[in-house]
């Protein structure tokens, strides 16, 4: 028994922290919404696919690092943390490992993001750019050029997001075919929900870390806010919340790596206390802000609204409850 | 490998044999620990577990242990909480006091002390909330002062919330020896059996109705220097080591919080409501994550960093889980739900879980300002 970090999975880490934290400034975030310089975004993106992180599941002798989901966990909640705007666990843990070789090389470069719906519904984040999507067909997974499929932009609450939804069902035997084993599809929908919740630790810990800041030196009545009990009291119950759902994370991705038979209920309690924690942080950082936390000028609600567009992502606390209480026998 | 969330061999090994020997000799329907007659049905269970070696099981073989490691000990816990077994009536003595006299004891007190209270000879309470010290536990005015002969301390004054100190023998508890000093200065942690002339013992009801509190009082009472436990006036240091166990995981470890989890869940199968069918998988969830929140936690300690004020994330966290879990529970229960039984008397027990080892409201403070930074005024 022992559950710490393995080297591995610290290094590709600190890799991929280092590179986020001088690619992507609260700028590069912005960079992401309608009407700002995606070419930031995607110029970020390619630095991080230098240190070769997209590669991270697939074995070397594929162009990967060999390396399997216990990495993948702290990787993707630095990239949540940065809050860059990418499609990075669809591209890094669910599509990277099942895509056909001449796919592989435009994507491990950070050239080509993929974007996925395997859940059956229609919206399709990152469905607006990104060259490559996968989607869920019955028991099968399948691969789309976005031009052949029939997407509308929509609007949501992240904008950066940018959803589009999926107006007809391709035709049968359209796209090519990824996997149809049904434990391959099984693992790619999992190792979607882990990743996300990963996404959702990593937000909560950068709302967490902004909104302590800000206590710590906005002063009213003559001293910090963050001196006042109230708000002491509310952040404690946040760092609480980040800190049970982290370890959870984390165990989902060992039980994912070593193939246990729990793992889908490890990874459905995961991205319950992760989706129920972030949302906490995020209403709780803007209670904590004031008004200034009700604005687009401060940074938080980059934050905030991807906590709102990924709780419901991989299927929301609700359903993965349900599917527990499936497994439990309740 | 850094990560292996699966036993050893040897580990699955001490289970079994844990599981094996708890099978077969679990006592079942003991009354409460926290009555009289109770106290007494326990402290036989207490000394079967001690005859086994199954009573102090991470401590040294020589005062009764087997030399566990802190995974064995989890493993225990777990099989024990599995096993049904009943509550443990020894704990302030095995699990609060011990961690401390390991860690300030000397060798003479520990020689003394630890084998009498792995075989529940010695029977220890706490002796720190006063009338007047509660949250605020720095402001214990109860005082020692130097005896006239040399040789030791007589102290004087009144604690309170004393968990079962009506049936223990002995009290580790807190008070003032340098009357000049203020708050956290000062303070000496003593050893005192309550056999000693002056201490005068009077039980009263928790909210169950069981004689579980007392009330100590002390009127020059003589305690020799050699009980004094890690210095004169350094009692705080030592009280915070003890609080931490107590906040921590040695005094709450997963397999509790699972087996209660696993208990509710058995309560939906057999009065399913719909209606709470999300709370009970929450609160499986969440010991799960108070699981998993602790394998990190051990796996950190083993590598040698100790736990300090994440103490008191353990603390919020199990004290809430728990009586959320035991809430659920009242309402599956519907009508029964005013029955005495375990359920109920369990709800009544997590109320306590906020308020015992610091208020939850102290717990929040300590976080705010020790783990996230926040200015403390």
């Amino acid at each position: 028994m022992r559950f710490g970090l393995s080297d591995e999975a610290l290094a590709l880490r600190e890799a991929a922290a280092e590179v986020l934290a001088s690619e992507v400034p609260p700028a590069v975030v912005r960079a992401g919404w309608p009407g700002g310089d995606g070419g930031l975004v995607g110029a970020a993106w390619r630095k991080l696919a230098a240190v070769g992180v997209i590669g991270t599941l697939l074995p070397a002798e594929h162009g990967g690092l060999g390396l399997d989901e216990n990495c993948l966990v702290p990787l993707l909640e630095e990239v949540g943390r940065s809050g860059l705007t990418v499609p990075a666990v669809e591209t890094i843990a669910v599509a990277a490992p099942l895509l056909p070789a001449d796919q592989l090389a435009a994507v491990l470069a950070g050239e080509t993001l993929v974007a996925a719906q395997l859940t059956g519904g229609d919206l399709v984040p990152y469905g607006q750019h990104a060259p490559l999507i996968v989607l869920c067909d019955g028991d099968t997974l399948r691969l789309y050029d976005r031009g052949s499929l029939p997407l509308t932009p929509v609007s949501t609450v992240d904008g950066s997001r940018a959803v589009a939804r999926l107006v007809a069902r391709p035709s049968a035997g359209d796209g090519v075919l990824l996997t149809d084993e049904p434990a391959a599809v099984a693992a790619a929908w999992q190792r979607g929900v882990l990743g996300t919740s990963a996404l959702l630790v990593g937000l909560a810990r950068r709302m967490l870390d902004l909104t302590v800041g800000y206590v710590k030196t906005r002063e009213q009545f003559g001293v910090p806010v963050g001196s006042f009990q109230a708000i002491k009291h509310a952040l404690a119950a946040a760092l609480v919340a980040v800190e049970f759902a982290r370890p959870m994370v984390l165990a989902a991705g060992w039980a994912q790596a070593a193939r246990t038979a729990d793992a889908a209920a490890a990874t459905s309690a995961a991205k319950v206390l992760a989706t129920d924690a972030a949302r906490l942080v995020a209403r709780t950082a803007i209670q904590c802000h004031g008004a200034i936390g009700y604005t687009t000028e401060y940074d938080l609600h980059l934050y905030a609204k991807r906590v709102w567009a990924l709780a419901p992502a991989w299927g929301d606390a609700n359903r993965h409850r349900a599917e527990l209480a499936e497994s439990l026998g309740v | 490998m850094s990560v292996d969330l699966r036993w050893s061999e040897q580990e699955e090994a001490f289970r079994v044999e844990a599981r094996a020997w708890l099978g077969a000799n679990v006592p079942r329907g003991l009354p409460s620990g926290d009555t009289r007659a109770g106290f007494a049905a326990h402290l036989d269970w207490e000394r079967a577990l001690s005859d086994a070696r199954w009573s102090v099981v991470s401590w040294p073989a020589r005062y009764g242990g087997r030399d566990a490691s802190l995974w064995e000990w989890l493993i225990f816990e777990e099989e024990y909480h599995r096993a049904g077994a009943p509550q443990r009536v020894t704990q302030n003595g095995i699990f609060l006091l011990a961690p401390s006299l390991f860690e300030f004891g000397t060798p003479e007190q520990q020689d003394r002390l630890l084998p009498r209270m792995a075989a529940a000879t010695d029977l220890w309470c706490q002796g720190w909330s006063e009338p007047g010290a509660g949250s605020d536990l720095a402001a214990v005015s109860s005082r020692a002062v130097r005896d006239g002969t040399g040789g030791g301390w007589r102290l004087s004054g009144q604690k309170t919330w004393t968990t079962r100190g009506a049936f223990c023998t002995h009290l580790f508890g807190l008070f003032r020896t340098d009357p000049g000093a203020q708050r956290h200065r000062g303070l000496t942690y003593f050893l005192v059996p309550l056999s000693a002339p002056g201490v005068t013992v009077r039980g009263f009801e928790r909210l169950d109705g069981d004689e579980g509190f007392a009330e100590v009082f002390f009127d020059d009472v003589f305690v020799p220097d050699r009980d004094v436990l890690g210095g004169v006036d350094q009692g705080w240091r030592v009280a915070m080591a003890t609080t931490g166990s107590e906040r921590g995981l040695t005094l709450r470890s997963p397999g509790r919080f699972t087996r209660s989890a696993g208990r509710l869940v058995e309560l939906y199968r057999a009065r399913p409501d719909p209606a709470l069918r999300d709370r009970v998988v929450q609160a499986w969830i969440e010991a799960q994550a108070y699981q998993a929140f602790t394998l990190r936690q051990v796996t950190s300690i083993v590598d040698g960093t100790p736990v300090g004020a994440e103490s008191s994330l353990n603390k919020l966290f199990w004290s809430e889980l728990d009586l959320r879990l035991h809430e659920t529970a009242m309402q599956l229960l519907g009508a029964e739900g005013e029955l005495d039984g375990p359920w109920t008397r369990g709800f009544l027990f997590s109320l306590a879980g906020p308020i015992y080892a610091g208020t939850n409201e102290v717990q929040r403070n300590v976080v705010a300002e020790r783990l996230l930074g926040l200015p403390r005024k």
